[in-house]
């Protein structure tokens, strides 16, 4: 078990030794050796030996796995908050249902909720051929124990081969209790799911180190394989009404649910009126604001497109705006359609948070800053002038249509 | 009250660079670090040490034997004790075998009763191990804390941060939390604290101590796999204006209203 070089096919290039990241990797008499003590099996080497294919890791299966032949289907969580249900839950039965078909498997989704039998019935428009909808009133709100249960009981009984959720709050909270329970393994905010067809096995790619790696991710001897995946990447599934399918209802009893936690209250931050990891326009600022009173023109020109306000660290860490709104490794991490930086000189942190949106403009007096490397449009400028003429440009054009 | 913080040495990432000619991430002289968001966890034991009077902070880390350093610095800061768990045969694991790994050495800790750890890492940005740990320690769990509202001996109450605003939790003690940066901010080690911190004995807790199931550590005990990782696409920048406002400001608009973003 391990990682290994075949001293056959090695020839010494020394690439893997470059794509090391842990400098795990030495050539001894023209042969690459590895440093186990310091090798973290990120399988960088392997990628880059793929012409000679001289580095393998190599995994013993536990033998005490229950048969996976048992496991199938497609299964995606459905979460709802105050009843409604995420965006990010559409984009998983989008995807859901493609990899269902691809293995000739059905989509099930679960919803846990409090009458919400009308929206349950409705994921079937939406790409499901099975819901299972848990109803009780303590299942309303999301707490990890009474979520973590349901869904580890459905995922025991059901034996889905895979169980996809949203990388939200509330999904990277509960479904790796769950993955714990059940002995799933578990990828965590994947920006692209495949499947190989012949192993039956899911890929899940994701990015790691701040965006600036990227690995693929497969749970070949463990079921089910779960993912959670981020918002916006997907496409959401199309309404069909003509789609029909099986809609069980679970009551569940109060008594049956496990709760250890008690929910108290639930505070809306008005201020944050549009959720930043859901809208499609982010107008985001930084340093290059200067006064946080001047964080007013970004929300003017937010308000006009209909986005979010976002802000890089520095304008967070100056007590310009709240927390909540911050882009960036140690904030959130956005893929909007358009993310508009203002005096963001991109720092690697908060390119982190934003460089898979899928059109940048950047605004800055530096024509140096960072963040041009990758803006789709770079504007050499000051952000104070541009952004009130730009709001009122908007005004006077979207007022005409 | 035992209070158990969980760290995680990284790589410093601020400093790590793309090497433009072979496409791989530069770690030439990048130094480890403490785990930012497990700085904010380190800070607030520390505060709820200092509001409570009678309680220890102790620190435990999985990883190399170099993660020594990071324990060190948390000793610094003003932990009690600090606890490396380190073998090589817990190498390799994933998010599940750290977590069930993490369970034995805390457990092997004696009385806990509240864990706390940053919400996630910065290199794996899994924000996984918190949750996954939770439930292999059976206590109850509450993610991205961002204020603790009042802590006892039996319980705690804490605003937990959530796309739209926040949620205020109470649960009763055990627990494990993991904290988000608004939490606090994290005080720098004294001279005195960091002198103590290079005399202290580390111990380190490996298979032989912690005797875990050997099918659930390392890499055979984890159900996924590295396939293969790579380094990304980097966007290459377009195109760079300067010139009058008025005429980028028509640039803008023109370039955003062609996009067909606006509803």
């Amino acid at each position: 078990m391990g990682i290994k070089v075949d001293i056959e096919k090695c020839i010494g290039c020394s690439l893997c030794v470059k794509a090391c990241s842990q400098n795990a990797i030495t050539i001894v008499n023209k042969k690459a050796t590895i440093d186990l003590s310091k090798c973290n099996l990120c399988a960088a080497c392997i990628e880059a030996c793929k012409k000679y294919q001289a580095i393998t890791i190599e995994k013993e299966s536990s033998t005490k796995l229950e048969n996976i032949q048992n496991y199938k289907n497609v299964a995606v969580f459905v979460e709802q908050r105050d009843e409604n249900i995420a965006g990010v839950s559409f984009e998983m039965l989008g995807e859901g249902r493609k990899l269902a078909d691809q293995l000739g498997e059905k989509l099930i989704a679960v919803l846990l909720g409090f009458n919400m039998h009308q929206k349950a019935e409705e994921l079937i428009l939406f790409g499901a051929d099975i819901v299972y909808y848990y109803d009780s009133k303590l299942l309303k709100n999301f707490q990890d124990d009474s979520y973590a249960q349901i869904l580890s009981d459905f995922i025991v009984q059901k034996k889905p081969s895979i169980v996809l959720a949203g990388a939200t709050s509330i999904g990277r909270s509960f479904i790796p209790k769950v993955a714990a329970r059940v002995c799933g393994g578990l990828t965590a905010d994947c920006t692209k799911l495949e499947i190989d067809v012949q192993k039956r096995l899911l890929l899940g790619t994701r990015p790691a180190f701040g965006g600036n790696l990227m690995a693929t991710i497969i749970c070949p001897h463990h079921r089910p394989q779960m993912a959670t995946v981020r918002h916006k990447v997907m496409k959401p599934a199309q309404k069909d009404i003509n789609r029909k399918g099986n809609v069980t209802i679970k009551n569940i009893e109060d008594a049956s649910l496990f709760i250890r936690t008690k929910l108290l209250n639930t505070v809306k931050e008005t201020e944050t009126t549009v959720n930043i990891t859901e809208a499609d326009i982010i107008v985001s600022g930084g340093r290059g604001m200067q006064d946080p009173k001047n964080m007013k023109l970004l929300q003017d020109l937010a308000e006009v497109l209909g986005g979010a306000v976002g802000a890089s660290r520095a304008a967070v860490d100056a007590g310009w705006i709240p927390y909540s709104h911050q882009v960036g490794q140690t904030g959130k991490t956005v893929c909007p359609k358009l993310y508009i930086a203002c005096g963001i000189s991109g720092s690697i942190q908060h390119m982190a948070g934003m460089q898979s949106s899928e059109f940048i403009i950047a605004i800055n007096k530096d024509p140096n800053a960072d963040i041009f490397q990758i803006a789709n449009l770079g504007v050499v400028g000051d952000a104070l002038e541009i952004l009130p003429a730009l709001t009122k440009a908007f005004k006077e054009q979207l007022g005409k249509k | 009250m035992n209070i158990v913080v969980c760290i995680k040495q990284v790589p410093g990432t601020t400093k790590v660079k793309i090497n433009p000619d072979t496409g791989t991430l530069i770690r030439d002289g990048v130094e480890a670090v403490i785990n930012p968001f497990d700085e904010y966890a380190i800070e607030e034991a520390l505060r709820i040490k200092e509001r409570v009077g009678n309680a220890t902070v102790k620190v435990i880390s999985m990883g190399p034997p170099q993660a020594e350093d990071a324990l060190r610095t948390a000793l610094s800061l003003g932990a009690d004790e600090a606890f490396l768990i380190s073998d090589k045969a817990f190498a390799g694991a994933d998010t599940w075998a750290t977590s069930y790994t993490l369970s034995l050495g805390i457990k092997h800790l004696g009385k806990t009763d509240l864990v706390i750890c940053g919400k996630q890492a910065i290199d794996g940005d899994t924000a996984q191990v918190g949750p996954g740990l939770a439930e292999m320690l059976g206590i109850p769990f509450v993610a991205w804390v961002k204020k603790i509202e009042e802590i006892t001996p039996s319980l705690i109450r804490v605003q937990r941060m959530m796309e739209d605003g926040y949620d205020v939790i109470e649960t009763s003690l055990p627990a494990l939390i993991t904290v988000v940066k608004e939490i606090n901010v994290p005080r720098m080690a004294s001279l005195k604290g960091k002198m103590r911190a290079k005399k202290a004995v580390i111990p380190v807790l490996n298979f032989q101590t912690l005797n875990p199931d050997p099918d659930k550590i390392g890499l055979k005990g984890s159900p996924t796999q590295v396939l293969r990782s790579f380094v990304p696409e980097r966007k290459s920048g377009g195109e760079k204006i300067s010139g009058e406002t008025s005429e980028l400001v028509e640039r803008i608009k023109k370039t955003i209203l062609d996009l067909n973003v606006i509803k």
